[in-house]
């Protein structure tokens, strides 16, 4: 378990439905959270970062100017993308440049300001983000590839939508006590009620999911500072340390897919290269963020990690196991269906809670005992990219 | 060129597959074939990532498959809302695999996982062709 490279400084901004303001002043609020948490000023910072998906915002090429609004010239900086897990990817690049020696202290900046489009313009960029040649063409969207995955998922393996609401009531009950999710309400079983004509939650979307089974689209930033050993031990007190990180790809077109029920294969792939770095096995996470974009992406990702064996993911939710007290906590931040999902900022809010985990400085959100070690698991697109970082103390 | 007529609304103008347009006038849903390796591919694919020869035949898709998983859109991107509601689905033919609409004669309560399933081209009012899952 090297302890190379560590996170120094984490920063998010409060997840809005429409944020009053530029993405540079979207961005600069995590940023100046993060430096502050870091104690330190631009001068020490060697490179920068920038992640999004593209076309939400009019900008292109936003890695140069968000540098100069963050204070960032003349050091080097780029953007990095892969849709919904930009910020991980972004996270994995400054790892590897570190390690190189080729900078000691990187800025990994994560932003999404959704609300610029609708909701419906929204669900076409997304679309997009998946087989624009061969697929987009029949009006395809998140929900609806999702979808396939949850029907076929749920056909072979008895999982209910009572299974799937229980994940939305769980991280309704997280996202009450996070500050900074985009919704902070309760969810009850009424509220995915079809006789019930106020249930916020129970019309389809992409059957078998409905509107709560779907993350909240929001305006963000978040921000990591990573930094090598010797920097990490003179700046921070509480580093924490990346253990391990592991990446995979898969066939973007769903007709190259394998068997549907049995989840998204760069969960399975990223999460073994990631434990095999590490030198650990799924036991010895006692946090995790997982990419709940849709509940049943939850569901599946207990199982692409080896939390639950293949198929058995909704005992965990049965039995409350990833409840903030149960055996392997997951997504008790509100995760991306309260918190909400700024696509290019989300990665970077999943690794700022597990900081703040392992750090101790949860508040409400802290898991008892002192977790060691922490999960990020972020995917981007329908399975497309998948990421999976452990930290650790 | 000529691609632009593929399907309810097409993003892409050029293609070296753009013929698989031309083969659904002709009544035929076509995947590729690499003539040095024997790979097959559907969706078609003008180039083979296996042996790297660009030199392909069409072969037409399987007649019978089943329907491997499906979903019912109740809402639609941009562009897509006037078909809502509309049902999508993965066919498995067992070498291979295809994604496209359900026939708007399947209700949705009619579709089913693992149901019989086969394929057909499809020509939209507009001129727009397409394929679509039809019963087997």
């Amino acid at each position: 378990m090297a302890k190379d490279v560590a996170v120094i400084g984490v920063g998010q901004t409060y997840f809005v439905r429409g944020y009053e303001g530029s993405i540079r002043e979207l961005a600069f609020e995590a940023f100046k959270e993060a430096m502050q948490d870091a104690g330190i000023t631009q001068k020490d910072v060697a490179a920068s970062i920038f992640c999004s998906a593209p076309e939400y915002d009019k900008q292109r090429s936003p890695a140069g100017v968000l540098a100069e609004y963050l204070g960032l010239i003349p050091q080097p900086t780029f953007y990095i993308e892969t849709v919904c897990s930009s910020s991980s990817s972004g996270v994995k690049v400054a790892y590897s440049m570190i390690k190189a020696g080729l900078h000691d202290v990187v800025v990994v900046l994560g932003f999404q300001k959704m609300s610029e489009i609708t909701s419906a313009e929204s669900q076409e960029r997304m679309g997009r983000g998946a087989d624009i040649q061969w697929e987009a063409p029949f009006g395809t969207m998140m929900p609806a590839y999702y979808a396939l995955y949850a029907q076929a998922y749920m056909a072979k393996n008895g999982l209910t939508h009572d299974d799937l609401m229980n994940v939305r009531v769980k991280s309704g009950t997280y996202g009450q006590t996070n500050e900074r999710a985009v919704y902070r309400k309760g969810v009850k079983p009424a509220d995915f009620d079809p006789n019930n004509p106020d249930a916020r939650m129970a019309g389809a979307v992409a059957w078998p999911l409905r509107v709560g089974d779907a993350c909240a689209n929001a305006d963000g930033a978040s921000c990591v500072i990573l930094a090598n050993a010797e920097k990490a031990k003179a700046f921070s007190k509480k580093p924490v340390w990346i253990l391990g990180i592991g990446a995979a790809s898969e066939a973007v077109n769903m007709a190259a897919r394998p068997d549907f029920s049995k989840g998204l294969s760069v969960g399975y792939g990223a999460a073994a290269e990631a434990y095999k770095m590490a030198g650990i096995t799924a036991k010895d996470v006692k946090v995790a963020e997982v990419h709940d974009c849709f509940t049943i992406a939850e569901i599946m990702a207990y199982e692409g990690l080896g939390f639950a064996p293949m198929g058995e993911g909704k005992q965990l939710i049965r039995e409350k196991a990833t409840y903030k007290e149960g055996k392997i906590p997951v997504n008790v931040d509100g995760g991306l269906l309260s918190k909400g999902h700024p696509i290019g900022a989300t990665g970077g809010s999943q690794i700022r809670t597990i900081v703040l985990q392992l750090r101790d400085e949860a508040g409400p959100m802290q898991v008892p005992g002192s977790p060691e070690i922490g999960l990020v698991h972020n995917v981007g697109g329908v399975g497309l990219y998948g990421n999976v970082t452990i930290f650790g103390r | 060129m000529g691609f632009e007529k593929f399907g309810r609304r097409s993003f892409t103008a050029m293609t070296k597959t753009a013929k698989f347009v031309d083969l659904l006038s002709e009544g035929k849903v076509a995947g590729t074939v690499c003539k040095q390796c024997g790979a097959k591919f559907f969706p078609p694919r003008a180039d083979c990532a296996s042996c790297f020869s660009n030199d392909m035949d069409w072969f037409e898709m399987p007649g019978k498959g089943k329907l491997e998983t499906f979903t019912i859109a109740y809402y639609a991107p941009f562009g897509f809302e006037k078909d809502c509601p509309y049902t999508m689905g993965v066919v498995d033919f067992g070498d291979m695999k295809l994604f496209a609409r359900l026939a708007s004669d399947i209700k949705p309560e009619d579709a089913k996982v693992g149901m019989d399933v086969s394929v057909k081209p499809l020509k939209y009012e507009d001129g727009q062709m397409s394929f679509e899952i039809i019963k087997a």
